[in-house]
């Protein structure tokens, strides 16, 4: 078990390693920024001065070492354009972004849990068969053209719902969240529902076929011969099996699920990391990028490490066969 | 393959109202992209033919050369039907390309891996691992952020993020497949490892390889429109249809929503028959798989 964890641990750092220096020197292949903020009456004097005073000006190994020592200090140096220091803007905008993310989830098992119950108990239904083909929707279409969509209807056409924005928000533990006004619950609904389609159609894939493999192995059987009403079969013996799976593949795709909010972030206008990622492109703000970029990998990387390991505390099986 | 089972198998495939009607509908958007530079009324990429005095147009307006725009027109005066003709040539280029691309690739690896087995195997599947770990946005994005836009880029953003899953799906049906009595058999023989693996193995790799060829694309379709949208793919002069949704979004607001709705549904209908295709596929080539 000990074995187990060092290993997926001493991997996760390698990746995150490997990660770090291909983010780093992909981005530094882009374009100088120089050209792109300096105004055109600077002197050459003036744009060595600047990038002396950026670190700019060193050879690109020497960016990396110092780059990868601030980084093991949690400093992932200052934005271009903002001035201030990229983590602190991260941290900044990342609770839009994981209360978005943390909403679509929310939908996901709400909707989803029901949904896909109700077509792994009669799979041949015709709410079933509409069922199946949503989730097959769900799983293709772009979530841009949902957002698209869900504009159009329901805040140009209806006008029940904002377009753009966050609403008014309130501070828990000084963090500002838009969950608890109304206001901000009525700007958080679109975009979070767009969002969540991505996990939906996975959350009734799974939950579907895990319920039709368990309704016919022996433990369901007996529990039904035992007379334990079927509610309870299957929300609780059922369930608990199906569950497994269900949580684990959802814990990795929550990282998924954050970088596809750049997408649903854009169209709504949604103040959040991916927002500010696809300004900082724009702009070339490449202490903004990295810092972005080498988040959502260590988020993501931390993820799959948590869900590994409790996963194979959850079944045995898994850490003894990976031996 | 004898021409009577193809057709037999054909006939099997179209069996289901909804994938014949799907073939229809991929076969007619494959014809009309095609076609498009002598069917479209207009070419949107010559600047000389598009006027931006008739930008915003609503459908049934007659161009400065008397042609007729049947859709209206976008922000920029071109002919709508026009921009979505050369868009869906452009989207189905970029998802066929792609696609064909990252079969190779992985399927070359796939073989590899399956064949040489030991550390050569074990490497190679690490890396796919680390490949299908990552989200796809997220590899493609940073590709594009490096790279810059362009059909080139794109292309080689979605290989690199597709190659992965055909590789481990060609690995786990050749790794079968390297068991069997007749690849033994063909070892007997003393046949050369690369007679066996391609003339041997891989046919039997192909019916999975078809399926999985047909789902991946029907994602690099999306996920092109989805990075076009932020505009991350091509280039503006070369619009596919997700940068035609990305353009017509900034007219929502203000009630021209055919601007971005109409190719937003041709997208649609694309991946929805594609994605048809390939369930029908994985019915009819595996039965094993029906669920």
């Amino acid at each position: 078990m000990v074995e187990f964890i060092l290993r997926r641990v001493l991997q996760a750092i390698l990746v995150l390693f490997v990660m770090t220096v291909l983010v780093f020197f992909g981005v530094h292949v882009i374009g100088n920024p120089i050209d792109l903020f300096v105004s055109s009456e600077c002197t050459k004097a003036c744009v060595d001065a600047i990038m002396a005073n950026l670190g700019l000006d060193r050879p690109v190994w020497e960016q990396y070492l110092i780059f990868l020592g601030n980084l093991m200090a949690g400093d992932l140096g200052n934005s271009f354009t903002f001035g201030v220091p990229a983590m602190s803007l991260i941290w900044e905008r990342f609770p839009a972004t994981l209360e978005l993310a943390t909403a679509a989830l929310v939908i996901a098992l709400v909707l989803g849990l029901p949904l896909s119950i109700h077509a792994g108990l009669y799979p041949d239904s015709p709410v079933s068969r509409a069922i199946m083909a949503l989730s097959m929707l769900g799983f293709s279409v772009p979530i841009f053209w949902i957002g698209i969509i869900l504009i159009l209807t329901f805040s140009v056409r209806l006008g029940w719902f904002p377009a753009i924005g966050r609403g008014e928000t309130v501070d828990v533990l000084g963090v500002p969240v838009s969950f608890l006004t109304l206001d901000g619950l009525h700007h958080l609904a679109l975009p979070a529902i767009t969002l969540s389609l991505i996990m939906l159609s996975t959350v009734i894939r799974l939950t579907r076929a895990g319920l039709r493999e368990v309704l016919t192995s022996d433990y369901i059987r007996f529990a039904r011969a035992n007379g334990v009403r079927e509610t309870r079969v299957i929300g609780w013996h059922a369930m608990k099996n199906i569950l497994i799976p269900i949580v684990t593949v959802l814990g990795m795709e929550f990282g998924s699920v954050i970088a596809f909010a750049v997408v649903t972030e854009s169209i709504f206008s949604w103040p959040g990391v991916g927002k500010m990622l696809i300004d900082a492109i724009s702009v070339l703000d490449r202490p903004l990028i990295l810092a972005y970029l080498i988040f959502v990998v260590t988020m993501f990387v931390v993820l799959n490490l948590i869900v590994d390991i409790l996963y194979s505390v959850l079944d045995p099986r898994v850490g003894r066969s990976a031996r | 393959m004898t021409a009577p089972t193809l057709g037999a198998a054909l006939c099997r495939f179209v069996a289901v109202p909804s994938a014949a009607i799907a073939a229809l509908v991929f076969a007619a958007m494959v014809a009309a992209a095609l076609a498009a530079p002598w069917i479209a009324p207009q070419d949107p990429y010559d600047l000389r033919s598009v006027s931006i005095l008739d930008n915003l147009l609503p459908p049934g307006e007659v161009a400065f050369d008397g042609t007729p725009y049947i859709l209206g027109t976008d922000g920029q005066g071109r002919d709508m039907l026009s921009a979505m003709l050369y868009g869906l040539r452009i989207s189905l280029l970029v998802g066929l390309a792609s696609g064909v691309i990252a079969l190779a690739v992985g399927t070359l690896v796939g073989l590899v891996a399956a064949f040489r087995g030991g550390w050569v195997d074990a490497l190679l599947m690490r890396i796919v691992d680390l490949q299908l770990s990552l989200p796809t946005i997220l590899v493609a994005l940073i590709l594009l952020v490096i790279l810059g836009r362009g059909i080139e880029n794109i292309i080689f953003a979605l290989v690199v993020v597709q190659w992965a899953w055909f590789a481990r799906t060609v690995r786990g049906v050749a790794l079968v497949e390297n068991a069997r009595d007749y690849v033994d058999a063909a070892r007997g023989l003393r046949l050369p490892p690369l007679r066996i693996l391609f003339r041997h193995i891989l046919p039997n790799c192909l019916p999975v390889l078809l399926v999985v060829a047909t789902i991946q694309m029907a994602q690099a379709i999306s996920l092109e429109a989805t990075l076009s949208f932020l505009g991350l793919g091509l280039p503006p002069t070369r619009p596919s249809l997700g940068l035609l949704i990305a353009n017509g979004f900034d007219y929502l607001q203000s009630g021209r929503w055919r601007i971005s709705v109409l190719p937003g549904v041709v997208l649609l209908v694309l991946i929805v028959s594609v994605n048809v295709l390939g369930d029908r596929l994985r019915e009819t080539l595996n039965p094993h798989l029906r669920g």
